[in-house]
């Protein structure tokens, strides 16, 4: 393998994209709360957009490629989606848990 | 040229170190007020500087004007959220206060 | 030496990592949904420095304006329960942790051993986009070139809504902050501007980054501002038309792209003469669509008639 090392923008977050994406993992595997898990799997979405990002950059004078970028903005909305729904679901399961259920 | 690139340089630099003493006020102070002051006047003034040396170096008429404007929006939303947090606490300690006294009033 | 930009650049990408490991560390439940929205803030900042301002401005908007709103309301319901600490040093954990940092290493490997700046499909959608209608790439991709993705992705959102209704409609309504008379001024001066704002984001999406997503999620957040400031009430009568504003930013997408396949043309295929206008009255139905949704997504329950039994809870 060769692993060509130089120091720039698209290695540096493309490396903490991937880290940010296993803390993302660690979390969701680990955490019991509901809440924090909805969070972590959050972290795993942004991690994998940084990938995407970065494999679309084409260096700061160029103009990066169009449609991963495109890719990314339809996950941000699907992943708001997502999110309101677990978010509806853990108000739900708390509000049936005290009994506040009408 | 020269002299307005080191205005805006000189501007910019000034606002960061505002930034910066904002910041080391809202770790370093004791109360939620007190942060709250040294984090909205410090960072009011930072962003205005920055905003500033942004300007001097801005193309046309119209960054200049988006400038202003989003200097303007910051300052006010940060004023307004300044008052949230503020009310907040200080309701926060009223109850924290009134739970105290019933407390020692109710053994 | 190494260049200042990119020392910037490390300084940003230590601080996303360790901003990310304290949403999983910090014990107080506010603290950790303020740490997510900083995340969001410095993620779209190092967006913007990978050249993708259009996906920084929907990330901070939408990932994390929006998500951040909806996390917030979220927390104020289960107001009263103390998070348990988020972790616990146990067997289960260190082999959790040793797995995923092996996923990660390995996920680090195979990208630092990708050959970075392969050709992509930019050259393809730079050769086509005197095409499409617009003169921004992302604008182009996004309503022109794989339009369909984009049409499934306001149809989740739809989906999203019509499950957070239905799953709320038992819950008690939790009760709603005051927020006091400097943030009702605030959002009267702030409200027509943010309007503006969000018009102009759709309408520069066109030719520069900008679009429906973006300019939606500003609009979005005037929603919210009506709604936290009591503005506006959602009432049973109303649901009528909250279910037609929902559902017409799909349709129309859904009946454009339906009705210019004739004639030879094929499905999402504009006809070269109308595709600026047909693109532009696409989105800005879409746009309202979105907005809607997404303060619909905060409101959270579906306004239905007060019952019996709700009244006396």
């Amino acid at each position: 393998m060769n692993f060509d090392m130089n120091l720039d923008t698209g290695t540096i977050f493309g490396v903490a994209g991937m880290i940010v994406f296993g803390i993302g993992l660690f979390g969701a595997l680990s955490v019991s709360d509901s809440l924090r898990r909805v969070l972590a799997l959050k972290l795993c979405g942004v991690g994998a957009s940084f990938i995407l990002i970065v494999a679309a950059w084409r260096g700061p004078a160029m103009p990066a490629d169009p449609v991963p970028h495109a890719l990314v903005i339809t996950g941000i909305v699907v992943m708001v989606s997502a999110t309101a729904v677990a978010l509806a679901l853990i108000r739900r399961i708390h509000s049936l848990e005290n009994g506040r259920d009408v | 040229m020269i002299l307005i690139d080191s205005l805006a340089a000189l501007a910019i630099l000034a606002g960061a170190g505002f930034f910066m003493a904002g910041t080391i006020g809202l770790l370093r102070f004791p109360d939620t007020f007190c942060r709250l002051h040294a984090l909205t006047k410090a960072d009011g003034l930072g962003l205005a500087l920055i905003c500033l040396g942004a300007a001097l170096l801005a193309g046309s008429a119209g960054e200049i004007v988006r400038l202003v404007l989003i200097w303007l929006f910051v300052v006010l939303s940060a004023a307004t959220c300044a008052h949230l947090v503020a009310r907040h606490a200080r309701a926060d300690a009223a109850a924290a206060r009134n739970t105290a006294v019933t407390k020692e009033t109710r053994p | 030496m190494i260049d200042a930009l990119v020392l910037f650049d490390l300084v940003l990408a230590l601080a996303i990592i360790g901003i990310a490991a304290g949403v999983l560390i910090l014990r107080d439940a506010f603290a950790m949904i303020v740490c997510f929205v900083i995340f969001g803030l410095l993620s779209a900042l190092a967006w913007v420095r990978l050249a993708a301002p259009d996906v920084a401005l929907a990330e901070a908007a939408i990932g994390t304006g929006v998500t951040g709103a909806l996390l917030l309301k979220t927390l104020a319901h289960l107001r009263g329960r103390t998070l348990s600490p988020p972790l616990r040093v146990k067997g289960g954990l260190v082999v959790n942790a040793a797995l995923c940092a092996l996923v990660t290493l390995a996920g680090i490997g195979v990208f630092l051993a990708t050959p970075i700046g392969g050709a992509g499909l930019e050259g393809l959608v730079a050769q086509n986009l005197a095409a499409s209608g617009v003169a921004h790439p992302v604008t182009a991709v996004l309503l022109n070139f794989r339009a369909f993705d984009t049409l499934m992705e306001v149809v989740v959102l739809l989906v999203a809504v019509v499950a957070v209704w239905s799953m709320e409609r038992g819950i008690a309504r939790a009760p709603a902050p005051v927020m006091g008379e400097v943030y009702a001024g605030f959002a009267r001066l702030v409200l027509p501007a943010a309007v503006i704002v969000g018009a102009y984001l759709l309408w520069i999406g066109a030719i520069a980054p900008g679009g429906a997503f973006q300019g939606g999620a500003v609009l979005a957040a005037v929603g919210l501002m009506l709604l936290i400031t009591r503005a506006y009430t959602p009432l049973p009568a109303h649901r009528g038309a909250a279910r037609i504003v929902f559902v017409i930013g799909t349709a129309l997408f859904a009946a454009v792209a339906l009705f210019v396949a004739q004639g030879g043309r094929a499905t999402f295929e504009y006809p070269a003469a109308h595709a600026k206008s047909l693109i532009l009255i696409i989105e800005a139905v879409v746009t309202i669509s979105i907005a809607a949704t997404l303060a619909a997504l905060f409101h959270g329950r579906e306004p239905v008639a007060v019952s019996v039994r709700e009244t006396r809870a």
